[in-house]
C-alpha cells in the first residue's frame, strides 16, 4: 500500500451493513467524526445511521459512537433496518482515540481477530487511578498494544493524539484521515475530504490533520516488523550514553569532574551511568567536594554489595544522589532562573511565534520552615522558634506569593536566592539532612552483610520521601516509620519482601494510615 | 443559552410535503409535532431529550409563525400540569422530559390528568434513560402507564416510524380521551436517519383563542363524585376506544403471521436488535424481511388481547422480547393466553436476561436459544453467531484477549477549567482542618465529586433534594453538621422549597452549598432563573441569595469566584463552625466553562486577528522541581493536569504535567497556594500583538536576565561534558 489515494473500490452489493464503533472520550469530537462518516456515506448514495450515548458521557467519560452503512444500490426503494448499538464479534471497523480505549474495545468484544480492522491512537490519556497514584501507576502501553494486535485482523496505529497537537487540529480529523488511509471504506480520499469541507468549520487545520492521519495509516508498518510488538521503553537510557558511561565515564563529564569520573571507573559496571549522573547532580547542587562526599557515601555501601547485577550499589547511587540534592529554596530558585527553562516554556509549551511575548509567573508558597531551612543553623533555629517572626512571615506568605520571573525585580530576587548556594552548607536543614542520610546508609550497611535483599529494600524506601511542605513531611514520617520497622522484621526470612509491601502501602495512601495500620497490626509484632 | 445550538438544523423544520428530512431523532420528533398541528409544547431538559428542548428553543421563530406556544417548564411537574390545557379544549399539547426520574416528578399532575381525561390530544414524550449511558436508577416508565392508565407507545427505532407515531399518538389520545406517552429509547433520540416530510400545520385552535374563551366541564374535574366515575370511564369507555383505534389503524405490526408455528412478540423499540439477531441466524436480512413470524408491539400499553390471541393461534410457542423488569407484558400475555385457552407456550425471561438492557448480544442469545428449541433445522447448517458461544471458546468475542485490569473505568468528570472543581478542592482542604463531614449530593455535574479524586458525597436522592436528603441528619447537639450540595438547576427545580424552605422551617443546622454556574449545566447548559446572560424571551438574573433570604435564611454568602480556593476553604470553615442557627447557605458562583469557552474562544481569535492585544494564559509544571508525588492531581483531577515520563535520569516516577488543553483557569496555582503544595506551578501569559510599551519593557528585561543567566551557566562550566 502506498500513500497515494486508494482506487475507489466498486460499490459491493452488501447484504449486511458495514459496522463501525468509535470509542472516544467526551469532548474529543467523536460525534464530529461520526457526523463526517454519515455525511460521507449519504453524499455518495449510501444509507447511514449513527447513534451515540448522550448526556454525562460527554463530560470527559468514555463513550461509544456507533455507525452502520449500507449502499442504496440494490435497496429497491426499501429503507434498511440498521443497528443502534454494536454487537460483540460483529464490528468491522473499530476506531479508538486512545490506547486504553482500544483496550476497552477488546474487553467489550467489539474488536475481534476474525473481523475487525482496529484503527487506534497509541497516545495515552491517563485514567484517574494512573494519575493519582503516589508514584508509578501507569498501565503498560506495550500490553495494551499486544492485546489490540491480538484482537484485530489489522491494527492500524499511530500517535494520532500527537499529530492532532502538531497540526493544531483535533483528533477526530486525524482519525478520519486514518480511516481513509486504511482503505476500509469504499470511498476515495477526495470524497472523504469533501465531507470535511462540507462541514464548514476549521476546514484547513482539519484537512492538514486528515492528511497526516491518512499518511500514517496508509504507510506500510515497517517499524513494527523490526521491533516487534513491544515499543522501546521511553525511560530506558540511550544505549550510546550507557556504553560511554560503562567504558569511559570521564567522557560524560566536564573538566572539573575528571577525578570523580576516574573513581567511578573503579566501581561496578552496572552502576556507572547512575553514578555519573549522581556526581554531576551533586556538583551542580553544591560543589565538586560534595560530589566526592557522594562517592564516599555510595562507596561505603558498594563494598558490601553481593546483590545480583549490583542492584544495591546502583540504587544506593540513585537515591543518595536524590537525597543529597534535596529540593530547598535555593535549588528551586536555581531551576526557575535557568535559560534552558525559559527556552522550553517559550517554544515547547507556549509555542509562541516571534511576534508574541511570553511572561512567566511563579506560584510560590514559602513556609516558615522553608525559609528557616536555608538560613545558617542558629539563625534558622531562632526564626523557627520566634513567635513574632512566625506571625510576620505567615502574614506575608500565607496567601502565597506570585513572582513574575520574566520581570526585572522578580528575576533578580530569584537569581539572588539561587546564588545563596555557598551558605547552604551552614544551613539548618543541610545538617539535618546529612545526619538522616548517614543514619539511613548506616542501616543499609548494618543489614547488607546479613541480608542484601533487605538492604536493597531499605535503600528503595527513600522513594517515599517526595514533594514539598506537608507532602514532604508526611513522606518523611512514613520513611521514619519504615526505618523503625526494619529491626523488627530483620529476622523474618521474608523481611525484604515484607518491607517492600510496607513501602507499597506507604505509597498507596497519602495520610499514611494504611502504613500505620499495617505496622500496628499484630502480624508485624508477632514475627 | 444551551451548550449546543440547533440554529442551522431547525431550518429542516420548514421542509414541506414530499421533501426528505435528514437528521437526528430529536429533530424529527419536533418536525412531527409541527406536522401534527400541536398548539403548545413544554418540558424539562435532561438526557436523552435535552436536545428536544434546545431545538424547540432555537425554533422560536417557526413556532411563533404557526401560533404555537412553547415554555421551558420549571420542572417536570410543571410540564405535566401544563397538559391541563387539553382537558377542556381541543388543543393538542406535548410535553417532554427524561424518564423515569421526570415521570416521578410529574406523576402527581399526570395522574390527575389521566383521571379526568383529555379532550385535545395530550402527548408526553419521554426519553427512557435505561441501559448503557444512563445515569439514573434503572426502572420502567411502563409502571406509570399502567397505574394512571396512559397509553404507552414504543415505536420502532426508525425516524419514519417515530414521526408517524407522534401523529398517531395525538389521534389515539383524542379517540380515547387519554393522555399518551411516546417512549424514545436512549439511542433513538440521537439516531441519525431520514424520513419524508409533510407540511407543517397550524393548530386548529391556538392557546390564545382558548384562553380568550374560557371553558369548564365539571365532569372532567378530579373531585368526588367524579373521581369515582373517572375510574369506571377509564375501563368501560376509554380502554375499548383505544383498542379500537389501535386495531383500526394497525399501530401494531404483524409480519409473516402464519408462516410458521412459532413466532416472536416484541416491543417496537427493540425491533432493530431482534432483526439483527435474526440476521445473524440467517433468518432475516438488512431490510427486515424476517422469515420468522413477528408481532411488533408499537403500543406496549394497553396490550390488545385479540391481537395477541390471533398471533398465537396455531403456534406451538412464542418468544416475548420485553426489556426491563418487572415483566409486566409477559404477565399480561400469560393471563390473556390462559383466559382464552390458547395452547401456545410463552417464553420470555426464561430465555432472555431477567434484568438489564436488551443489547444485540442479549437478544441474539435469547432468540438463538428459542429457535434452537422450536426450529433447529432452520439454523442447523450455519455456524452459531459468535456472540452466543461460551466465553472460553476461542471464537467468542469475549474470549480472554486482554487482562481486565489493563482497562480502567473512565467515568465522566469535571471538564478542564470547570468552576466546580475548586469548590471541592476547597472543601477537601477545609475538611482536612475541621474534620470529615457527612455530605449529601444532588443531581448535576457537581456529583462527579463522588468519584476520585475528591470522593465527596454519600447520597443522591433526586433533583433538588440534596438539602432535604440531609435533613434527618440534623442531630441536635451533634459536633459536626451535615453538608448538602445542590446545583442551580436543582435549586430552581424544587430545592428552594423542598430543601431551603424545609431547612429554615425546621431550623435545620446544615451547610448548603449551591453551585451557581449560570446554567442547568449537566443537562446541556440551558438557562435557569439565575442565569446572567441576555435572553429574548425569558426573565433571567434572579439571584439565588435573594431567593434564599426571601424564605428566611439568615446566614447566606455568595462567593463570586470559586477559583479563590483559599477564600472558599475559609468560608467553608466558617460555615461549619459558626454558632448561627438555621441553615447556612453558600452560593458558589462561577460560569460553566463549557459555555464560557464557547463564547470566548471565537472572540479571542477574532481580537488577535484584528491586531488587538490579547493575553492567553495557561499553566505549567517545572519538570525539574516536580518530584512526582502527584498530590496536585489528587486535589484537582483536571483532565489537563496529567502525568508524563520523568526527564530526570535518576528519578523513576512520572511527573505532573499540564497539557495544551489547559484553559488557564488558575486552579493549579490556587491549589498550590491554598494547599501549600509545591513550587512547580507557574502561569504562562502569551501576549499576542504586544504594545510598544510591552516591547520596550521586554527589551530591557531580556538584556538584564540574559546577562545574569550567562553568569549562571558560566558557573556550571566543567560539570557536564
Amino acid at each position: 500500500m502506498t500513500a497515494e489515494a486508494p482506487e475507489r473500490p466498486a460499490t459491493p452489493a452488501l447484504t449486511r451493513p458495514i459496522t463501525m464503533a468509535i470509542l472516544a472520550m467526551g469532548g474529543e469530537g467523536g460525534g464530529v467524526l461520526a457526523d463526517w462518516i454519515v455525511a460521507l456515506a449519504e453524499d455518495n448514495d449510501w444509507f447511514a445511521q449513527s447513534t451515540s450515548v448522550p448526556g454525562v458521557a460527554q463530560r470527559t467519560g468514555a463513550t461509544v459512537y456507533y455507525v452502520e452503512l449500507l449502499p442504496r444500490a440494490g435497496s429497491n426503494g426499501r429503507y434498511p433496518v440498521l443497528g443502534t448499538m454494536p454487537t460483540p464479534g460483529e464490528v468491522d471497523i473499530v476506531v479508538a482515540s486512545e490506547l486504553m480505549e482500544a483496550g476497552r474495545s477488546v474487553l467489550r468484544g467489539f474488536a475481534t481477530p476474525d473481523r475487525t480492522t482496529l484503527i487506534g491512537s497509541t497516545s495515552r490519556t491517563y485514567a484517574m487511578p494512573e494519575r493519582t497514584a503516589m508514584g508509578e501507576g501507569r498501565i503498560d502501553s506495550a500490553e495494551l498494544i499486544a492485546a489490540a494486535e491480538g484482537s484485530s485482523r489489522r491494527f492500524i496505529r499511530g500517535d494520532f493524539g500527537r499529530i492532532a497537537d502538531q497540526t493544531g487540529s483535533v483528533i477526530s480529523a486525524v482519525l478520519f484521515g486514518a480511516i481513509a488511509g486504511a482503505a476500509v471504506l469504499p470511498f476515495t480520499r477526495e470524497q472523504f475530504e469533501d465531507a470535511i469541507r462540507a462541514g464548514g468549520k476549521g476546514v484547513e487545520p482539519s484537512l492538514r490533520a486528515f492528511g497526516e492521519g491518512f499518511r500514517v495509516a496508509a504507510a506500510p508498518p515497517a517499524v513494527d516488523i523490526q521491533i516487534g510488538v513491544r515499543p522501546p521503553d521511553p525511560n530506558a537510557p540511550d544505549p550510546q550514553v550507557l556504553r560511554q558511561a560503562q567504558q569511559d565515564p570521564a567522557s560524560l563529564v566536564g573538566s572539573r569532574l575528571k577525578s570523580q569520573a576516574a573513581r567511578i571507573a573503579q566501581m561496578t559496571v552496572e552502576s556507572r551511568l547512575v553514578l555519573v549522573e549522581g556526581i554531576k547532580r551533586t556538583a551542580e547542587y553544591q560543589d565538586v567536594a560534595y560530589a566526592d562526599e557522594y562517592l564516599d557515601r555510595v562507596g561505603s555501601v558498594a563494598s558490601l554489595d553481593t546483590s545480583a547485577d549490583h542492584r544495591l550499589t546502583t540504587e544506593a547511587a540513585r537515591y543518595t544522589a536524590l537525597w543529597m540534592t534535596y529540593e530547598d529554596t535555593i535549588r528551586v530558585a536555581f531551576h526557575k532562573v535557568r535559560a534552558r527553562r525559559f527556552d522550553r516554556i517559550r517554544t515547547e509549551e507556549a509555542r509562541a511565534d516571534d511576534a508574541q511575548m511570553v511572561q512567566i509567573r511563579e506560584y510560590l508558597h514559602p513556609q516558615v520552615e522553608e525559609i528557616s531551612d536555608t538560613m545558617p543553623t542558629a539563625l534558622g533555629r531562632w526564626l523557627l522558634n520566634s513567635k513574632v517572626m512566625n506571625r510576620l512571615i505567615h502574614r506575608v506568605t500565607h496567601k502565597g506569593i506570585k513572582i513574575q520571573t520574566t520581570s526585572f525585580w522578580g528575576y533578580t530576587v530569584l537569581y539572588f536566592l539561587a546564588r545563596m548556594q555557598p551558605i547552604r552548607r551552614r544551613s539548618l536543614r543541610f545538617g539535618q539532612e546529612q545526619a538522616r542520610i548517614d543514619a539511613w546508609l548506616g542501616l543499609v550497611r548494618e543489614y547488607a552483610p546479613r541480608n542484601v535483599d533487605l538492604a536493597c529494600e531499605i535503600v528503595e524506601c527513600q522513594q517515599v520521601v517526595k514533594g514539598y511542605g506537608e507532602t514532604h513531611a508526611n513522606g518523611m514520617r512514613n520513611f521514619m516509620a519504615l526505618m523503625d520497622a526494619v529491626p523488627r522484621l530483620a529476622d523474618d526470612p521474608h523481611a525484604a519482601h515484607r518491607l517492600k509491601n510496607l513501602r507499597t502501602l506507604a505509597l498507596s495512601d497519602e495520610t499514611g494510615k494504611a502504613l500505620r495500620d499495617a505496622l500496628d497490626s499484630g502480624t508485624l509484632r508477632s514475627s | 443559552m444551551a451548550e449546543r445550538s440547533f440554529a442551522a438544523e431547525v431550518q429542516e423544520l420548514r421542509l414541506g410535503a414530499g421533501e426528505e428530512f435528514r437528521g437526528e431523532g430529536i429533530l424529527a420528533v419536533t418536525k412531527a409535532l409541527l406536522q401534527s398541528g400541536v398548539a403548545y409544547v413544554g418540558g424539562y431538559q435532561g438526557a436523552p431529550i435535552s436536545h428536544l428542548m434546545d431545538v424547540l428553543g432555537d425554533a422560536q421563530d417557526i413556532l411563533s409563525e404557526l401560533g404555537i406556544y412553547f415554555e421551558n417548564s420549571a420542572s417536570e411537574a410543571t410540564a405535566g400540569a401544563m397538559l391541563g390545557a387539553s382537558v377542556h379544549y381541543p388543543l393538542r399539547g406535548a410535553v417532554t422530559f427524561k424518564s423515569t426520574v421526570g415521570f416521578n416528578v410529574a406523576s402527581d399532575a399526570l395522574a390527575n390528568l389521566a383521571s379526568g381525561g383529555v379532550r385535545g390530544g395530550a402527548l408526553v414524550i419521554i426519553g427512557e434513560d435505561y441501559g448503557e449511558g444512563s445515569s439514573i436508577m434503572q426502572e420502567r416508565t411502563h409502571a406509570f402507564a399502567m397505574k394512571s392508565q396512559m397509553w404507552l407507545l414504543d415505536p420502532r427505532p426508525n425516524l419514519t416510524a417515530i414521526v408517524d407515531m407522534v401523529e398517531k399518538g395525538f389521534e389515539l389520545s383524542e379517540a380515547s380521551n387519554t393522555p399518551v406517552i411516546l417512549e424514545l429509547r436512549l439511542r433513538s433520540c440521537h439516531l441519525h436517519g431520514s424520513f419524508i416530510a409533510k407540511d407543517n400545520r397550524r393548530p386548529s385552535m391556538t392557546v390564545r383563542e382558548a384562553v380568550e374563551n374560557p371553558e369548564r366541564d365539571l365532569s372532567r374535574i378530579v373531585l368526588p363524585p367524579m373521581n369515582f366515575a373517572h375510574e369506571q370511564e377509564k375501563l368501560n369507555k376509554r380502554w375499548p376506544a383505544a383498542v379500537k383505534y389501535i386495531k383500526d389503524n394497525q399501530l401494531n405490526e404483524f409480519v409473516k403471521e402464519k408462516d410458521a408455528d412459532f413466532g416472536i412478540i416484541l416491543q417496537g423499540g427493540l425491533f432493530n436488535n431482534v432483526n439483527r439477531a435474526l440476521e445473524l441466524l440467517g433468518l432475516s436480512d438488512a431490510f427486515g424481511d424476517s422469515q420468522v413470524p413477528l408481532y411488533i408491539m408499537n403500543v406496549t400499553y394497553p396490550v390488545v388481547d385479540d391481537e395477541v390471541v390471533r398471533f398465537c393461534e396455531g403456534k406451538r410457542a412464542v418468544l416475548l422480547v420485553e426489556e426491563g423488569q418487572p415483566d409486566y407484558i409477559e404477565q399480561n400475555i400469560q393471563a390473556i393466553l390462559r383466559r382464552n385457552d390458547a395452547t401456545a407456550k410463552l417464553h420470555g425471561k426464561d430465555l432472555l436476561p431477567v434484568a438489564g438492557e436488551y443489547t444485540p448480544a442479549a437478544v441474539t442469545k435469547g432468540v438463538h436459544a428459542f429457535i434452537a428449541k422450536y426450529a433447529p433445522h432452520l439454523i442447523a447448517d450455519r455456524q452459531a453467531p459468535v456472540v452466543t458461544l461460551p466465553h472460553d471458546d476461542p471464537r467468542s468475542p469475549f474470549a480472554p484477549r486482554i487482562k481486565p485490569e489493563l482497562v480502567q473505568g473512565r467515568p465522566p468528570g469535571f471538564c478542564t477549567g470547570c468552576p466546580e472543581r475548586p469548590i471541592f478542592a476547597a472543601l477537601t482542604l477545609a475538611q482536612r482542618e475541621v474534620g470529615e463531614h457527612y455530605v449529601s449530593a444532588d443531581i448535576g455535574c457537581h456529583l462527579f465529586s463522588i468519584n476520585p479524586p475528591f470522593n465527596i458525597g454519600a447520597t443522591t436522592m433526586g433533583y433538588g433534594l440534596g438539602s432535604a436528603a440531609a435533613s434527618a441528619l440534623n442531630g441536635s447537639g451533634a459536633m459536626s453538621r451535615p453538608i448538602a450540595v445542590m446545583g442551580d438547576g436543582g435549586f430552581w427545580h424544587n430545592g428552594l422549597t423542598s430543601g431551603v424552605g424545609n431547612a429554615v422551617f425546621n431550623e435545620n443546622d446544615q451547610l448548603l452549598v449551591i453551585v451557581d454556574n449560570n446554567y442547568s449545566a449537566a443537562t446541556g447548559g440551558q438557562d435557569v432563573l439565575s442565569s446572567k446572560g441576555e435572553s429574548r424571551n425569558r426573565s433571567l438574573k434572579h439571584p439565588i441569595e435573594k431567593a434564599v433570604r426571601g424564605v428566611g435564611v439568615k446566614w447566606a454568602r455568595t462567593m463570586t469566584n470559586t477559583f479563590k480556593v483559599d477564600e472558599m476553604r475559609d468560608l467553608f470553615k466558617e460555615a461549619l463552625t459558626t454558632p448561627e442557627k438555621g441553615p447556612k447557605v453558600i452560593v458558589a458562583q462561577s460560569e460553566c466553562t463549557l459555555n464560557r469557552m464557547r463564547r470566548e474562544k471565537p472572540a479571542m481569535a477574532k481580537a488577535i486577528k484584528d491586531g488587538k492585544r490579547v493575553v492567553r494564559e495557561r499553566f505549567g509544571v517545572d519538570p525539574d522541581t516536580c518530584t512526582g508525588d502527584h498530590s496536585c492531581i489528587r486535589i484537582s483531577g483536571c483532565p489537563s493536569l496529567t502525568i508524563t515520563d520523568n526527564p530526570d535520569p535518576l528519578r523513576k516516577d512520572p511527573i505532573a504535567t499540564v497539557t495544551s488543553s489547559c484553559v488557564g483557569c488558575g486552579l493549579c496555582g490556587e491549589n498550590a497556594h491554598a494547599a501549600a503544595l509545591c513550587p512547580s506551578f507557574y502561569r504562562t501569559e502569551i501576549i499576542s500583538n504586544p504594545t510598544r510599551w510591552d516591547r520596550t519593557k521586554q527589551w530591557f528585561r531580556t538584556r538584564w536576565i540574559g546577562f545574569l543567566q550567562r553568569g549562571i551557566e558560566r558557573r556550571l562550566e566543567g560539570i557536564s561534558a
